[in-house]
């Protein structure tokens, strides 16, 4: 028997560890282990907090936002990058959404949970969602666009903040 | 007898371990979770899990392609 460093079993009742995910990217296949982890993190009683920013934003989209923006460049932005979790597609073998949609299929056949499920599942954990006020700015995205319950939106600051202490950071 | 059953059969990560911890959060000390799973991956996953959060790991078995934990509460 080897002894382990600390003692795990005082672990939950002291200050929980903090991850933190910086997603960044809006591809289903991003999406999925971003979120896989939260939950993850989630269930090992981490603090977990994920960062949505620049394309990784889409993945809070509500999947009724439909055009979004003022500016004619956001409106297209979002009519080409509809976001949501239902509109991600495959960074790669896409072919216009048929790869995406065989993706889902799969998953599905295989019960591996969508990243719609896997974000009510964070929601329900108590993982932070933090919507990137800069991007939401910069794709003109208001807060009535995203879905409900997020955390107030934030920016670059904060995130190191947070890093600085967290045990896990990653960007994905 | 385990105090809770979590079915996870059929279920793939990271859902075992997830149904499993929020299983754990309803119980205290000493109270019993059993875990019944067809992902392969929990084999390395839950003993992995509960050695981290402190919880021990008194019972583990397996036959049908299934998987059986039983994880005591710290």
């Amino acid at each position: 028997m080897t002894t382990s460093t600390g003692s795990p079993e005082k672990a939950s009742e002291q200050v929980p560890d903090k991850m933190v995910l910086i997603a960044a990217s809006g591809d289903l296949d991003k999406a999925w282990p971003v979120l896989i982890l939260a939950t993850t993190g989630a269930a090992y009683g981490m603090e977990v907090t994920v960062f949505f920013t620049f394309w990784g934003l889409g993945i809070l989209k509500r999947p009724d936002a439909g055009i979004t923006g003022e500016d004619w460049r956001q409106r297209m932005l979002s009519v080409f990058r509809r976001g949501s979790p239902q509109g991600l597609q495959l960074s790669t073998l896409n072919f216009g959404g048929l790869g995406a949609r065989m993706m889902r299929d799969l998953a599905d056949d295989h019960k591996v949970a969508s990243v719609q499920e896997l974000l009510e599942m964070a929601q329900q954990l108590g993982v932070k969602l933090w919507p990137c006020q800069m991007t939401m700015d910069l794709m003109g995205l208001a807060p009535g666009d995203l879905i409900d319950g997020l955390d107030e939106p934030a920016g670059a600051g904060s995130a190191i903040s947070l890093m600085k202490q967290a045990k896990i950071s990653l960007f994905i | 007898m385990a105090d809770v059953t979590v079915d996870a059969r059929g279920l793939q990560c990271p859902m075992p371990v997830i149904k499993t911890a929020q299983a754990m959060a309803g119980l205290s000390a000493g109270q019993t979770v059993e875990l019944l799973a067809t992902d392969r991956g929990t084999l390395s996953d839950i003993p992995a899990w509960t050695k981290d959060m402190g919880h021990a790991l008194v019972g583990q078995s397996e036959g049908d392609g299934e998987f059986r934990f039983l994880i005591e509460k710290r």
